[in-house]
């Protein structure tokens, strides 16, 4: 009879133990879930931002016709893309913006635009922000899925109905002519 | 902003990770931001107005030397109580993975936390052991920042994840600004670094001595840093022995006047190097840079272009490029010129904006830094009541 009691008094420790653990387990995965949401907010303010300044760029007449017309295209497209053409979109914005801004001149004369230093401050700002921010979103998505992907919480259910993180795939390599600060 | 600051090693010793962050810090109450650092300290050790002591520090052998650490119950006391008391915006840890404040706060903190990397120590026996633990607070860090590509490789190797690469700050006017000393000028050649620390490279720069002092007899070689100067020149054939100059420890502006004036910069570091500050320093103050290969120097003399690079731990590969470069004004003309233009990138206006960028990134759309509350029993099942 002691035996048996001791048993189920084993079971039970244990049973509680599990359950510490995987609770544990549940509230790191709802940290990381906060953390993602954070970072795309964060993200999805960086490029709003980027696109703000470049599109104002191309209506402030500081840049020729044909480069206002482009830069103008893709910051539109950006800010209307909808959810599952945002990569693209965004990525063609930064196209643009390398297009535009190829040649330290190009940045010169913005500069000497009134207002322009301003406005080249913001546009240098966002294009260093966007990279940063998208390699802080897609570092915390990793983490999520990494420990989703584990054996316990598959098995329990842990990430209950959050949606199964995705990574933000875009092209966001800034212009030389904005960051190359060393020349 | 209301910026912490969390420093791993001891504020009363000397090191890197502790000038980088002092520098950053008073960069930043220049351009108007609170900040806070806590670091391990003797009690009575005089500290900045800015730090804040977390106690006396403990000395551990780990990662290879002894590294004085801080952990245990009561300085997980005294970070929870600085993160109470600090309510910052954003907390800024250094070395995270280190045993001590880093990886507390880590675990102690909710919110933005950042953290820089700047070692790139393969992985330990004692990490892959601790990694659950580690991983869960790791996984805190909203931002992580590597110091170098290489740095920001190693992390992403052993750590997964990614990294933003900030080169660590160096304050370039400083050091393009200070006087030459004429005693130190004149086919000179410049070592830094601890004398009796084989991974700074002096024994590589000994043995390639005679042979540059066969092609250039007049050659001095100038060595700041400390150590046993007996020891370090014991390889040496007596009678070359009064070509060497030892300086001793060096203080902030004689170093900068010492780089200013020395012909020829020499880092034969043989490893253990995950940035090299110390370049940055020499080509800030236009010192001609000659240094071995390592993945971390490549990277910051840009592949061979702001500085001349030899095949690590090789005396003869040294020696020559040594007496080539000592013989051709012009070259090295070229490289302090082409150094001054490439180091203008790590100067603490870039590098200080890149770190603020990441600070507004992080912070942007959440709550400031707080004191992570466990949640009770209670409230793990819901049923707690408030």
């Amino acid at each position: 009879m002691r035996a048996v009691t001791a048993t189920l008094i084993w079971i039970l420790v244990a049973l509680v133990a599990i359950g510490l653990y995987l609770s544990w387990t549940a509230g790191r995965l709802d940290r990381l879930h906060s953390r993602i949401d954070a970072a795309r907010a964060a993200l999805d303010a960086q490029l709003l931002r980027r696109a703000s300044v470049a599109q104002e760029l191309a209506t402030s007449g500081v840049l020729d016709p044909a480069a206002s017309i482009v830069l103008y295209e893709a910051a539109h497209a950006a800010r209307q893309a909808e959810e599952e053409q945002r990569e693209v979109a965004e990525s063609e914005l930064s196209q643009a913006l390398r297009a535009v801004f190829a040649e330290a001149q190009q940045v010169e004369a913005v500069r000497e635009a009134p207002g322009g230093e301003a406005a080249a401050r913001e546009l240098t700002e966002a294009v260093r922000r966007v990279p940063m921010a998208r390699r802080f979103h897609n570092d915390a998505v990793g983490a999520a899925r990494r420990l989703r992907e584990h054996r316990k919480v598959r098995w329990f259910h842990l990430a209950g109905h959050a949606p199964f993180p995705l990574a933000f795939e875009m092209d966001d390599e800034p212009p030389t002519a904005l960051v190359d600060r060393a020349a | 902003m209301r910026i912490g600051i969390v420093c791993p090693y001891s504020w009363d010793v000397p090191g890197g990770v502790q000038f980088h962050i002092r520098d950053l810090a008073e960069y930043f109450i220049r351009l108007g931001h609170e900040v806070s650092v806590l670091a391990p300290a003797d009690d009575d050790t005089p500290l900045p107005p800015y730090v804040v002591s977390a106690g006396r520090a403990v000395p551990v052998p780990y990662n290879g030397s002894v590294a004085r650490l801080n952990f245990g119950f009561l300085s997980a006391a005294r970070v929870r109580r600085w993160l109470h008391d600090g309510a910052f915006d954003v907390v800024h840890i250094h070395e995270p993975t280190s045993p001590s404040l880093g990886l507390l706060t880590c675990w102690a903190a909710q919110g933005p936390i950042v953290a820089t990397f700047h070692t790139s120590n393969p992985r330990s026996r004692a990490m892959i052991a601790a990694y659950s633990i580690l991983q869960a607070a790791l996984e805190k860090i909203s931002a992580r920042i590597a110091v170098s590509e290489y740095a920001r490789r190693t992390l992403v190797e052993h750590l997964g994840g990614d990294a933003v690469v900030i080169p660590n700050g160096v304050d370039v006017g400083f050091f393009a600004r200070a006087e030459p000393n004429p005693e130190w000028q004149g086919d000179t050649i410049g070592f830094i670094g601890r004398i009796d620390e084989p991974r700074k490279g002096l024994p590589v720069l000994m043995k390639a001595l005679p042979k540059i002092l066969a092609a250039r007899p007049q050659t001095r070689l100038l060595v700041a840093g400390r150590g046993d100067e007996k020891e370090a020149v014991e390889t040496l054939p007596a009678e070359l022995r009064s070509r060497v100059e030892f300086l001793g420890m060096v203080s902030d502006e004689d170093k900068a006047r010492f780089l200013r004036s020395v012909d020829l910069y020499v880092a034969p570091n043989t490893g253990g190097e995950s940035f090299g500050i110390i370049l940055v320093e020499a080509l800030s103050a236009g010192a001609p840079v000659l240094a071995s290969d390592l993945d971390a120097f490549a990277q910051v003399l840009d592949q061979g272009a702001a500085g001349e690079l030899f095949t690590n731990e090789d005396a003869d590969a040294l020696a020559e490029a040594a007496v080539r470069l000592l013989a051709d004004p012009a070259r090295r003309g070229e490289l302090s010129e082409r150094g001054s233009m490439h180091v203008r990138r790590f100067d603490w206006s870039t590098v200080g904006a890149d770190i603020l960028s990441v600070y507004e990134t992080v912070t942007t759309g959440t709550a400031a830094v707080a004191a992570d509350e466990r949640p009770g029993l209670r409230a793990r099942f819901g049923l707690a009541r408030d």
